[in-house]
């Protein structure tokens, strides 16, 4: 494993009219490492996200992933070069069964035998075997969620970028996601954005805080805890 | 192959079909048939709708523009070439190459649904307007007057391929005409249940997981579309035969609005229901037309104000709901589509 970032942004800005969303952020992710970004509501976390999965086209700067430039690249394209990405708002086919969703991830690039085996072996994983043949939409909030990474991991992916996994769910479910995102980086490097700190305790290893669209500081957990900057842009606020 | 309810029902499409192909004829009188022959055509047209928009999500407003291609393709073909076995291509891959073109501009300029729908309407009316300018003598095509508002008339039928002078009868145009619509309906369940199938109803239910999985969604969207267009070519080229004759009101509103009424009385997001919808609608419409009683357009405008306020699922997922009901609630969920998604989907 060699220490070259295999994600890296240049100077990336996104602009929305007058507002700066993303402030010149240069950002860059060695492999194997599970890195969360944090910040307030308005932070440009988000926004930086969305840049990163090409559902956002950047107004200035460069991303690249490997020896890519994914600047500016399709969703479809990015997500072909072996990342997997859980958007904030649950992205699941509501209308289809718990398996066709994992199925539908498992097939692209596999064969029908492969995929069937590895639609099994991830349903099992999330503990989804019971409710494999429900409609997502009448899944709990919970579940939904989970389908949604599962959805992710059937994909085999080597980068994994989720948006808020643990958003809305309950304390243990919490514990369990905490749990899973943890075995999940045994294999595979990840960037989490979440604002759930104790989420985030749980999993962290190096934080990214994110203010007004730039890069606060960049630390592992226990020293952005106690960072007073940090304290005051968004443990402050939180506590009041 | 396993025996599961989707492997039944494609088993009970063909025996059904094949039994309508064989049988009727044997039953009927040829008058009959004829009338049967043109509810047919429409049903394939109807096929071609309850595709791209019951399985691919993609609201067409326009479906009349690949009828009245289709239509229009064969009949200044077969008055170039003589012989029909081109024609007929030419009357499926016209409308095809058209639909992909259009497509292309829609979904890789990435048009929402509302855009999309008012896109393919306009298309459907510039056609209508321009066919019906070109009555002068100066718009041909090869050895083929356009017609305009006139149309054209004495269309030349289909022929046995490769032998001009042995034109199909009648009752041969039936065997066609309801062997390509068997063909066909059994043709979508096979295409639906592909790969290629179900990434197309994943995309109707979600764009972005469907692009976040790496699936290039414009792509898809495009292809699902062409198909459509190609049915409904393969219809108008049907119809022409069956008419003899073809005029721009193949590419007006009523045949527009038409197709979408078959679709959503049959049942948006199954394949027999707007089949159903397409030849009850058009047997309506026929007998209204023979005893006058009341104004056909205005029996179809009730019929789907009816289906919309009270059947908006539509006939064929209604009475699914009612025979799961009757059997004591137990619901398999399909994994192509329950109607209730997409109806859902239909709505957005």
């Amino acid at each position: 494993m060699t220490d070259a970032p295999v994600l890296q942004t240049y100077d990336l800005t996104m602009r929305f009219g007058g507002v700066v969303a993303v402030d010149h952020v240069d950002f860059a992710l060695k492999e194997g490492e599970l890195r969360c970004l944090i910040g307030p509501n308005g932070a440009g976390k988000s926004t930086f996200f969305k840049c990163l999965t090409g559902q956002l086209r950047p107004t200035e700067g460069r991303i690249t992933v490997r020896d890519h430039d994914i600047t500016g690249a399709q969703s479809h394209e990015i997500a072909r070069l072996g990342i997997g990405i859980k958007t904030q708002v649950p992205n699941v086919f509501d209308g289809l069964t718990a398996r066709e969703n994992i199925w539908l991830a498992a097939r692209r690039g596999r064969s029908a035998r492969a995929a069937d085996a590895l639609t099994d072996e991830t349903l099992e994983r999330l503990l989804l075997t019971s409710v494999a043949a429900t409609p997502v939409g009448q899944l709990a909030h919970g579940q939904r969620q989970w389908v949604e990474l599962g959805v992710v991991l059937a994909r085999e992916p080597w980068l994994i970028l989720l948006d808020e996994p643990a958003a809305g769910m309950t304390h243990e479910e919490v514990e369990r996601t905490a749990a899973l995102i943890k075995e999940i980086n045994r294999t595979a490097t990840l960037i989490v954005v979440e604002h759930d700190m104790q989420f985030i305790k749980m999993i962290a290893d190096v934080v990214t805080v994110f203010h007004q669209g730039a890069i606060l500081v960049e630390d592992n957990v226990a020293n952005v805890m106690r960072n007073p900057k940090v304290r005051d842009v968004y443990l402050g606020k939180q506590a009041a | 192959m396993r025996l599961d309810a989707d492997n039944i029902g494609l088993i009970v499409a063909a025996v059904g079909g094949l039994a309508l192909l064989f049988g009727l004829p044997l039953v009927v009188e040829l008058f009959t048939l004829l009338q049967f022959t043109v509810y047919i055509v429409m049903a394939i047209l109807a096929l071609s709708l309850a595709l791209i928009w019951g399985f691919g999500g993609i609201l067409c407003f326009g479906q009349a523009v690949f009828f009245g291609l289709g239509a229009y393709a064969y009949t200044i073909a077969v008055f170039n070439i003589g012989e029909s076995t081109v024609p007929v291509l030419l009357s499926i891959v016209v409308p095809a190459a058209f639909a992909a073109a259009l497509g292309y501009f829609m979904f890789y300029g990435r048009l929402s649904d509302v855009y999309m729908g008012v896109v393919t309407l306009v298309v459907t009316l510039i056609f209508f307007s321009f066919m019906n300018h070109t009555a002068g003598e100066e718009y041909r095509i090869g050895a083929s007057r356009l017609g305009g508002f006139n149309g054209i008339p004495a269309i030349p039928p289909i022929n046995m391929p490769g032998d001009p002078g042995r034109v199909l009868w009648p009752e041969e145009m039936y065997y066609v005409a309801m062997g390509s619509l068997t063909a066909i309906y059994i043709g979508l369940r096979l295409l639906l249940r592909s790969h290629f199938g179900r990434v197309i109803v994943a995309i109707r239910e979600n764009e972005t997981r469907a692009e976040l999985l790496g699936y290039d969604v414009r792509l898809h969207k495009l292809l699902i579309f062409s198909i459509g267009g190609a049915i409904a070519g393969l219809a108008g080229c049907l119809f022409a035969n069956w008419n003899a004759f073809v005029d721009p009101t193949v590419f007006g509103l009523g045949q527009t609005a038409q197709i979408i009424i078959w679709v959503i009385v049959g049942g948006l997001g199954t394949l027999i229901g707007p089949v159903i919808g397409a030849m009850l609608l058009q047997y309506i419409t026929t007998w209204l037309g023979t005893v006058e009683v009341a104004n056909s357009s205005l029996v179809m405008g009730a019929i789907l104000v009816v289906f919309v306020l009270l059947v908006p699922r539509g006939l064929v997922p209604t009475l699914q709901l009612l025979w799961q009901k009757l059997r004591g609630g137990r619901s398999d969920p399909g994994i192509v589509a329950t109607p209730r998604e997409a109806v859902e989907s239909g709505d957005d």
